[in-house]
């Protein structure tokens, strides 16, 4: 049975229509229309899907729709408003996150196709622990495969956007 | 995104790439022939604008190695613009030219003689053309950002061709820059791509949407038995999904499939769709794989012969002898393959991220029955996928859902089924022969290798139409590599062999990134490294002195110099280090590695700490990117050595998941140095897959400076290496 949900996006109040069972990662990619998630592994293996919620990075292949009823949720597409809000911006068009910035200026991604989710892990660890060391950096990311070996230039990013919120 | 069916519409939905202007208003910009546009006619590569920018057309797609942004950077130089003033659009059957597939590393390597003569050719026609306008002889103008100049005078390439064709074919007079001139060749441009990408708004194939459109999953049994032996479908239940609204099941032979308008339902119809197979124990079974290999039939070829390798061998001085055997690995793109296709009026359009647009529209136009032009084949991007996956065999799924359905449909495979329907890269067994003189001079050289070709019959096209499991002829990439096989080396008796097995029954199996060559390295390298010992000789000294290309010694230069090689490891206590180096390339490009291990006995846990990869690709267009494949390609080389292992049973395929087909994580990731060694006078070579070789033969010897113990199989896992330091 289809269930209508209310649900916080990337600061927006959207309304869908979905069965109760639908893990939100179909929601954001058919419902809402996001690019930025993506479908890896369906089975929280991969981090290919990690969206924040809360604040806290989750699967959202495996995390249910309606579970996220109340919660604010944030994607990829979602970084640059919430990193904004939280250092108190209120820009119209925020910039890249910070962590985006730095990962254009790593030059980091190849395919890119981990990177909805490398992106929002990393912003989640910067926003808990804002001077983190390449071991704790290591330890945050390890859930999240990137299959084209791009793992030193995101830790450099991570390094770099670092740096640069504190800057 | 979203797309139609029209092609005007495709091309505007290129972006904002192709600003005001479509290729699609103009007349020769219509579909070409079955092999795309003439590839002897300049526009076919390049079409200039009134606003003074280029759009450049190129065939070789992007699997996130870059060459989006490389070969635009070639044709800027060629033509005297700025990066910013080329752009690309996407690739499409009988608009982008056809200029081989995206494989063996060849974009750069084959594409950029072609995007220079093409953009070489339209610059002589425009500076022809200025010359009349500017009143100036061609010898006195000069080009800076499209704008050619004499005498005070000027006029731009937009107002000499804007938005119309040149209507000319290539004269075969147009003379490329010689490399003294160039001013973005050699340079590190920033790629294109990246900035969509991190922001989340990089459309791929994933991400194609059609009006109408169904989802459909696509059932088979858990994990693949033996190519050849494709399992049967005995009954399937149509009412087990009766609760799931307007989920519709298609079957064609053994094929069969669930298709929904939400994406959710068609998944879970997937799951809940009652299926019975018929699948047989077609398969060896992990444990006697290699016996198999041994006893089974194999056609024997002599790949290269040249003196007499045996006589050689047997008055050698010093003599090493090394027989490795290398499992089935899986190339596992983050992203299960996609597709979405749309069937109708006797025309198919297809959306994938096939390797070879053009190859797949051959395929599926025999698959459908339809006339090859009446089939267009649009790639989008997906996750890199490092070889022949199943993004060919989606696109049949998607094609052949379609005609069914009449309604465009998008096939999603998902994780399970990309894992263990994979065309693998093959199994292998190697034994090496090596001799030396005295003076540590290699005499001799005997390789014979066990393996079988690719297979050719998409399992989708089996399923569906009983198609015969045919199996590629023995060829590069699948023959024993001369290469990688004692090439780097000077040497005056080689035999190189073949032992070539049937396809079945194996694994499916296709290229998967430096195919073979791994297994071939480390197999060759470590026998190197025996008889450099046996002739007391360090493994970097000895190379040298067998080494007669510059460029191979340039490489290993380059490698054991930055490592500060020898370095100093460590065999005794629980924890042991050491060193190792290798050479090693795929088919073109020279690449030399130096790695760090640390091996801890008690576990047998081993982790790469260090690696320095030394790849020269000859003139590296963009150093940068360069540096960033040679990153890339050592990390998935400590995957490969450390973790990779298709695993199965008699049945089928185990290894359906990252849980249980395990890759490198950034805690396996050891610190990494890339040294591009540039020649911007040489032609350029593959540079995506070559310096995997020389890492994998590398790391191997490491372990052995280490324990003193030499790995015959990989991937390196603790009960394997347990039993090694055991034994």
């Amino acid at each position: 049975m289809a269930e209508q949900l209310e649900l916080g996006i990337n600061g927006e109040r959207r309304r869908v229509s979905v069965e109760r069972d639908t893990p939100l990662l179909y929601v954001l990619i058919d419902d809402l229309g996001l690019e930025g998630p993506k479908f890896g592994c369906g089975l929280a293996q991969c981090g290919a899907c990690s969206v924040l919620i809360d604040g806290r990075e989750v699967r959202s292949c495996v995390y249910p729709a309606a579970s996220a009823q109340g919660h604010e949720v944030i994607t990829v597409e979602g970084l640059p408003g919430w990193h904004a809000q939280r250092s108190g911006n209120d820009e119209r068009e925020p910039p890249l996150h910070p962590v985006q910035v730095a990962m254009i200026e790593e030059q980091a991604p190849q395919c890119g196709y981990c990177y909805g989710g490398m992106v929002v892990k990393a912003a989640e660890l910067l926003a808990g622990n804002p001077s983190p060391t390449d071991a704790e950096i290591v330890a945050a990311m390890n859930g999240h495969l990137c299959r084209c070996g791009t793992y030193p230039r995101i830790v450099a990013a991570i390094r770099r956007a670092s740096e640069a919120m504190r800057a | 995104m979203t797309a139609d069916a029209s092609r005007r519409s495709v091309l505007k939905a290129g972006g904002a790439l192709l600003i005001g202007f479509s290729l699609a208003d103009l007349a020769w910009a219509q579909p070409g022939p079955p092999q795309g546009p003439d590839r002897n006619r300049i526009d076919s590569w390049i079409a200039i604008h009134a606003d003074n920018t280029a759009t450049v057309l190129i065939g070789y797609v992007e699997l996130g190695q870059g060459c989006t942004t490389a070969l635009p950077q070639v044709a800027a130089e060629e033509l005297g613009l700025g990066m910013d003033q080329v752009r690309t659009i996407a690739h499409e059957t009988g608009v982008t030219p056809y200029q081989g597939g995206t494989y063996s590393s060849s974009a750069i390597a084959r594409g950029r003689p072609q995007v220079q003569l093409a953009a070489a050719e339209a610059r002589q026609e425009l500076l022809r053309r200025a010359a009349e306008r500017l009143g100036a002889p061609v010898g006195a103008l000069t080009v800076e950002r499209g704008v050619v100049s004499a005498g005070g005078r000027s006029v731009t390439y937009g107002e000499l061709v804007g938005d119309r064709p040149f209507e000319i074919a290539f004269t075969g007079t147009a003379k490329p820059k010689p490399p003294a001139q160039y001013k973005l060749i050699g340079q590190p441009a920033a790629r294109r791509d990246l900035a969509a990408k991190v922001a989340g708004t990089h459309g791929y194939v994933q991400h194609v949407r059609l009006p109408g459109m169904l989802h459909a999953r696509v059932l088979r049994p858990r994990g693949q038995g033996a190519y050849g032996s494709p399992p049967r479908l005995l009954a399937v239940d149509e009412a087990s999904i009766a609760g799931i609204p307007r989920a519709r099941v298609v079957r064609l032979r053994d094929f069969v499939a669930v298709a929904a308008p939400r994406e959710w339902d068609a998944v879970r119809a997937a799951r809940a769709l009652a299926v019975e197979w018929e699948r047989g124990e077609t398969l060896p079974g992990e444990g006697s794989l290699y016996d198999h290999m041994r006893g089974n039939q194999a056609t024997d070829a002599v790949i290269e012969a040249e003196g007499d390798a045996a006589a050689a061998l047997a008055g050698a001085a010093f003599a090493a002898a090394f027989e490795g055997e290398t499992p089935y690995q899986a190339h596992a793109p983050m992203a299960p393959n996609c597709a979405v296709a749309e069937v109708r009026d006797g025309k198919a359009q297809v959306f994938c991220a096939s390797q070879d647009i053009y190859a797949l529209r051959t395929a599926l136009a025999g698959l459908l029955g339809l006339a090859a032009d009446a089939v267009t084949v649009r790639f989008e991007e997906s996750a890199g996928t490092y070889g022949h996956s199943l993004y060919d065999d989606v696109a049949m799924a998607a094609a052949l859902l379609s005609r069914e359905l009449a309604a465009p449909v998008r096939v999603q495979y998902m994780r399970e089924d990309e894992h263990g329907w994979d065309t693998f890269g093959p199994a292998h067994i190697g034994k090496v022969a090596i001799g030396a003189d005295a003076n540590g001079k290699l005499v001799g050289y005997s390789y014979e290798g066990w393996q079988h070709s690719w297979s050719f019959t998409e399992t989708t096209d089996q399923l569906a139409r009983g198609t015969e499991a045919r199996t590629w002829p023995m060829g590069p990439s699948r023959s024993v590599n001369p290469a990688v096989c004692g090439g780097m080396y000077a040497i005056p008796n080689v035999r190189l062999v073949d032992h070539a097995l049937p396809g079945a029954p194996y694994f499916r199996a296709a290229w998967l990134r430096s195919p073979l060559d791994l297994s071939f390295a480390f197999v060759s390298e470590q026998a190197i490294d025996e008889l450099a010992q046996a002739a007391g000789l360090d493994p970097v000294e000895f190379r040298r002195r067998n080494i007669a290309d510059p460029r191979w010694r340039g490489v290993l230069d380059a490698a054991a110099g930055a490592s500060g090689w020898p370095g100093a490891g460590s065999r005794s206590g629980d924890v042991a280090t050491g060193q190792g180096v290798g050479l090693g390339t795929h088919l073109s490009g020279w690449g030399g590695a130096v790695a760090e291990v640390e091996v801890d006995r008690r576990t047998g846990v081993v982790r790469v700490t260090r690696l320095w990869g030394a790849l020269d690709a000859g003139c590296a267009v963009n150093p940068a990117i360069v540096e960033a494949q040679i990153v890339g390609q050592l990390v998935q080389t400590v995957s490969r050595m450390l973790y990779e292992e298709v695993t199965f049973d008699r049945a089928g395929v185990t290894s359906l998941d990252w849980a249980s087909y395990p890759v490198a994580r950034f805690a396996d990731c050891p610190e990494i140095v890339p040294i591009v060694v540039q020649h911007l006078d040489q032609p350029s070579s593959g540079a995506g897959e070559e310096v995997m070789a020389a890492a994998a033969a590398a790391i191997a010897n490491a372990f052995f400076d280490a324990t003193g113990t030499r790995m015959r199989t990989f991937p390196f896992t603790p009960e394997r290496v347990k039993a090694a330091l055991a034994a």
